[in-house]
């Protein structure tokens, strides 16, 4: 019954349970990622070469915006209810039970952008040889943007303040991955190797699995105070 | 020699407007932090005084 | 050693060592910023491709490093307090956010200035500059979080851990953004211009940050005892000021 990591698998079905109840809202992230996507043809020009440019970038970007969109929700209906408080007093470790959560909201947010990803690269224009990379990238970046939002949202929770704050935490702080997971794109599309970003994207995913769990558990008890 | 000086070889407003701005900031920073001080400082006394009283 | 520890960790022990030590830290910052100053104005020769133009170099750097020092000064203070639940050193963390906040401004401000004459546009997107808005926004992202807090405890807490996560990553960001400058091939090379710096130039330098330092200490000083006075209010100590 109980270990180290007892618990993880109860809150992440909890979790993935609470979620489904709700398809709606699980969509929200989904078409956020499609919305912004189609917005910048719409607001630049139909030339492909133009969109191929910018492909790289405008998709991160609507990957990095619509993980932002979802994370409000992370803990503002358990705080509201007061089963975060029980996740707290449940006797387990906090940081293996946030890092449930926060896995539980990835798999429903930011799961289905890379999915979803090399439709709206071929929208844009991106040749196929970069999708792989493409999809490495976000597979790789998405669930270091949900773990920083994570904090971000524990942060803010208590607070009246809304996700103008909370996008303000995080956005800097996700600039890295912003910038290694687009640019390892465009040296796909070039012929390079992309190499290079891909592994910092994975080393940084491995610092944020590291220390994030502790920050976010730590910024959990501060709101609950 | 003083109008070379001022001139800085053509780019004075910049150069004027950078080391201006500079100073400003500084003045604006200490100034504040010093006003600011001060209200509390004057705050506390107060308290003091009111607390000799009773 | 303990002992000089918990002397420092107390306000009033601090309230009474800082008072004593700001005009001197003040005095010496505006000798060393005046001095270096006319060094920086008058005596250093023009520099051979930027003219006059490259003297905003006195102001802009040592704005940036002190804008980088302040964040990281911030973020070891508000550590030190979650860590050993040091009050004071709480109390520097907020102190300091403002004035990096400002060194912050200056440098993209005068960085921007600095840029118009050398590239002909008032922003580029040069990793220094660059890093520096990240790093503005990170000073105000910290501010802001403080700031929706009504209790100052948890102000500290939560405002702490988001300096300690924001100073790990800003070496990364750094990294990135030099990296990501680094890629673009375009016909102009888009990077603050700077001269190669020796002797001469290089003095008022150094004696700039010297003051810049010294202005920070002062100021830093000056707005922990306004800290100290806020947050120790009700204290007995304070009412015998």
């Amino acid at each position: 019954m109980s270990g180290p990591l007892s618990g993880f698998g109860v809150v992440l079905a909890r979790d993935l349970r609470l979620a489904f109840r709700r398809p709606g809202e699980m969509a929200n992230p989904l078409l956020f990622f499609i919305l912004i996507t189609a917005i910048f043809p719409l607001g630049l020009s139909p030339e492909p070469e133009l969109l191929r440019t910018v492909a790289p970038g405008v998709l991160w970007g609507a990957a990095l915006l619509s993980s932002l969109l979802a994370l409000d929700l992370l803990f503002r209906s358990d705080y509201g209810d007061g089963s975060l408080e029980q996740l707290v007093l449940s006797g387990h470790s906090l940081p293996v039970l946030v890092l449930a959560k926060t896995l539980a909201h990835w798999m429903v947010s930011g799961l289905p952008l890379v999915l979803v990803a090399p439709l709206l690269a071929s929208a844009l224009y991106l040749p196929p040889e970069a999708w792989g990379t493409l999809m490495l990238g976000l597979l790789l970046g998405t669930p270091t943007l949900s773990l920083l939002g994570a904090m971000g949202a524990a942060l803010t929770t208590g607070l009246g303040t809304g996700s103008a704050l909370l996008s303000l935490l995080v956005l800097p702080l996700a600039t890295p991955i912003l910038i290694f997971g687009a640019r390892g794109v465009d040296l796909a599309v070039q012929g390079m190797d992309p190499v290079g970003p891909l592994y910092l994207l994975a080393a940084i995913l491995f610092l944020a699995l590291s220390l994030l769990p502790l920050a976010i558990a730590a910024a959990v008890r501060i709101s609950l105070d | 020699m003083l109008s070379d000086f001022i001139h800085m070889g053509g780019y004075a407003g910049y150069v004027w407007s950078s080391f201006g701005l500079t100073a400003a900031v500084l003045w604006l920073n200490l100034a504040g932090a010093r006003r600011q001080f001060k209200q509390r400082l004057a705050f506390v006394r107060q308290r003091a005084a009111a607390e000799d009283q009773t | 050693m303990w002992k000089l520890f918990h002397q420092f960790g107390s306000p009033p022990h601090f309230y009474r060592l800082a008072g004593h030590l700001i005009p001197w830290f003040g005095g010496a910052a505006l000798v060393l910023i005046l001095i270096a100053t006319y060094g920086g104005l008058v005596l250093a020769p023009a520099d051979y491709q930027q003219g006059d133009g490259f003297r905003i170099i006195y102001v802009h750097v040592p704005s940036a490093s002190m804008s980088l020092f302040a964040y990281t000064l911030m973020a070891v203070a508000a550590g030190t307090g979650l860590i050993w639940r040091i009050k004071l050193a709480h109390a520097v963390a907020a102190a300091v956010a403002p004035i990096g906040a400002s060194f912050t401004f200056l440098a993209l401000a005068t960085g921007s200035i600095w840029g118009k004459p050398m590239w002909g546009t008032w922003w580029a997107w040069d990793a220094r500059l660059t890093s520096e808005l990240i790093l503005l926004f990170l000073f105000l992202g910290y501010m802001s979080l403080r700031a929706a807090y009504d209790d100052t405890g948890k102000a500290d807490r939560a405002s702490g851990l988001l300096a300690v996560v924001g100073v790990v990553n800003v070496p990364i960001i750094h990294y990135s953004v030099v990296w990501w400058n680094s890629l673009h091939q375009g016909a102009t090379i888009v990077k603050l211009g700077k001269p190669a710096i020796t002797g001469d130039m290089l003095w008022p330098l150094l004696m700039m940050l010297a003051g810049f330092g010294c202005y920070f200490a002062t100021v830093l000083m000056i707005r922990t005892r306004s800290q100290v006075l806020q947050r120790e209010r009700n204290s007995r100590w304070l009412l015998d000021l």
